[in-house]
């Protein structure tokens, strides 16, 4: 029987000629990712191990995003943790307040995530790199302690959802809109356990960073992974940010997929989803009533790449945030800040109103940096609209796209470029 | 652990790990603190009702979201020795089995069962048994080296094992 690329990476990284879904598999790791949250954790976790140290200095990273700058004397004792921890390891690929970014981000510019890799991050958004033609998954701290210790992990093999996207998208529709759509289409538990492959003549229409936001997103549906085919565009992508050499796995044409759906990129709206869940998805044009927004958050490992920057800063040019609203823009990497800089997205950000932070996770989890308050909303371009997800357990998140973020910012309701 | 016996808290569907340890409390990694704020954001009651040996039902998609550790962690901690659901997210599943909480899925006990109920699960078995409505289930029973690695308490001590 034929197999799906996410197969075929995890039967390569196993050892084995041929796997099927529901076989339990140990894989050999490229990478083990973790962060500030999860790291301290796994570091607790390891000591507990009889083993002398990690399995490879170069295939750990570190990344303190989450509440970086240390937002509290507790959030500093996990960073001092993790890094003392990089320290005495001497892990390579450790990134101090100053070079770090948002992991999802960061990690792909640094050329450290290529297609063929295995990747467990414990971060459920690590599904990421899959953009890349890599097969990454989220963990917890034990599996990741197991990780970085032994270079290995146990998986079951996934089954597939086949997504055939044909079409171009219209000017304001993103990958954002195209991940929203198809979570609202099957559900957060639509994709449970299984792998989401991205297939068809609409991706080449899709830029980098829409797909590193579709890849993203796959968990938001319950998926294992999400994975895009390696065309020219992400050939030259890892050409460009890596030194590793990669290899590309492609799907055999038997490859079995539980379920197959064709998305007409074409037909696709500003999407945005409701709370308090990412399925609960309406377009734009649904949205008759005005929806008032007491905050903006542009930024994220979803949506704060540059792509996402200049698109805000198209709409944001020349006109200003609605008074009374706030409006958070969080570059994702300094590479990216510095770019959004040098182009000048950052003059146009502050000339409009908007605020802008250094690289940080902050606002998405309620952490820091644009905690909610009572009966407040906000429009973010970030992944989650929980119950208390971004403060007060009354607080609204509606997930949409940096352009309807932006054209939000400046309506203060829910509103899209096409309406300013 | 071969068995659990206790009082059901039940919670419905998609049941997200911002809601079982809000990300607010993600500055400390100490069981026993995150316990003292567990399922706050749904059910205030919860840690002032849970003792030891309890049982936490729920229907699909429970402990959604992060990949968070803490929330494993902090339902252990509060004394809950079993999680039943219809379906259970994919990290929080294997979250669960590498800290040594046992969790079972069974749809039709988590329809089923409701709050309050007292309920007996036998691990070796998956059987589910309804105490206070005499009904009896058949769970998914774990495939053996996952119940090795529950047998140890955690991926840790299995590791440490072999």
């Amino acid at each position: 029987m034929g197999m799906t690329m996410t197969q075929k990476i995890l039967a390569a990284h196993a050892g084995l000629e041929s796997v099927v879904a529901g076989q339990l598999i140990e894989a050999d790791l490229d990478l083990v990712l973790g962060n500030d949250i999860t790291s301290p954790v796994a570091i607790h976790e390891m000591e507990k191990m009889k083993v002398d140290g990690v399995f490879h200095k170069d295939k750990i990273a570190l990344v303190p995003d989450h509440f970086v700058p240390n937002k509290d004397i507790k959030s500093a004792e996990h960073c001092k943790c993790v890094r003392e921890f990089a320290l005495k390891n001497e892990i390579t690929n450790y990134f101090e307040v100053g070079e770090m970014g948002i992991e999802h981000a960061l990690l792909p510019e640094k050329g450290l995530t290529v297609a063929g890799d295995v990747i467990i991050g414990a971060d459920s958004h690590t599904c990421t790199y899959g953009a890349l033609g890599a097969f990454s998954t989220g963990v917890g701290s034990t599996d990741m302690a197991a990780g970085m210790a032994t270079g290995k992990a146990w998986f079951k093999v996934p089954a597939a959802i086949k997504f055939n996207l044909v079409g171009k998208p219209s000017e304001w529709v993103s990958g954002k809109d195209v991940i929203l759509h198809i979570i609202g289409m099957i559900g957060v538990d639509g994709a449970l356990y299984k792998s989401m492959e991205f297939v068809g003549e609409g991706i080449q229409h899709l830029t980098m960073d829409d797909r590193f936001t579709i890849a993203n997103m796959a968990i938001e549906a319950g998926g294992k992974n999400g994975i895009f085919p390696v065309d020219q565009l992400a050939i030259d992508y890892m050409k460009e940010h890596s030194k590793r050499s990669f290899t590309i796995y492609e799907a055999d044409e038997d490859a079995e997929y539980e379920e197959e759906y064709t998305i007409d990129l074409s037909a696709l709206r500003p999407t945005i989803a409701f709370p308090h869940l990412p399925e609960n998805t309406k377009t734009i044009d649904d949205i008759t009533e005005e929806i008032k927004v007491d905050q903006v958050v542009i930024g994220s490992c979803t949506n704060g790449r540059l792509d996402d920057l200049r698109c805000a800063a198209k709409v944001l040019e020349g006109r200003h945030v609605k008074k009374g609203l706030r409006c958070i823009i969080i570059p994702a990497t300094q590479a990216i800040y510095l770019q959004a800089m040098e182009e000048g997205l950052i003059k146009t950000f502050i000339q409009a109103g908007a605020v802008v932070s250094t690289p940080t996770c902050g606002p998405c989890l309620g952490g820091y940096m644009g905690i909610l308050a009572e009966n407040e909303r906000c429009v973010s371009t970030t992944n989650r609209n929980f119950v208390g997800r971004m403060g007060h357990i009354t607080s609204e998140i509606y997930l949409a796209s940096p352009a309807v973020a932006a054209a939000s910012a400046v309506a203060g309701v829910i509103s899209c470029p096409e309406r300013l | 652990m071969k068995k659990a016996t206790g009082r059901v808290f039940k919670y419905g569907d998609n049941v997200d790990t911002d809601v079982i340890i809000p990300a607010r409390y993600l500055n400390s990694s100490d069981p026993a603190e995150l316990a003292t704020h567990c399922m706050e954001d749904i059910d205030k009651e919860f840690v002032k009702k849970v003792s030891k040996g309890d049982i936490m039902v729920a229907n699909k998609n429970f402990g959604c979201g992060s990949s968070r550790e803490h929330a494993p962690i902090a339902i252990k901690a509060a004394g809950i020795d079993c999680v039943i659901a219809e379906t259970f997210a994919r990290i929080f599943y294997r979250n669960s089995i590498n800290i040594g909480l046992p969790i079972i899925e069974c749809p039709e006990a988590a329809k089923e069962i409701e709050d309050g109920d007292q309920v007996e699960v036998d691990f070796d078995s998956g059987i589910i048994k309804n105490l206070s409505k005499n009904k009896e289930y058949q769970g998914q029973a774990f495939p053996a080296f996952m119940q090795k690695i529950i047998a140890c308490e955690g991926l840790v001590n299995y590791i440490n094992q072999k």
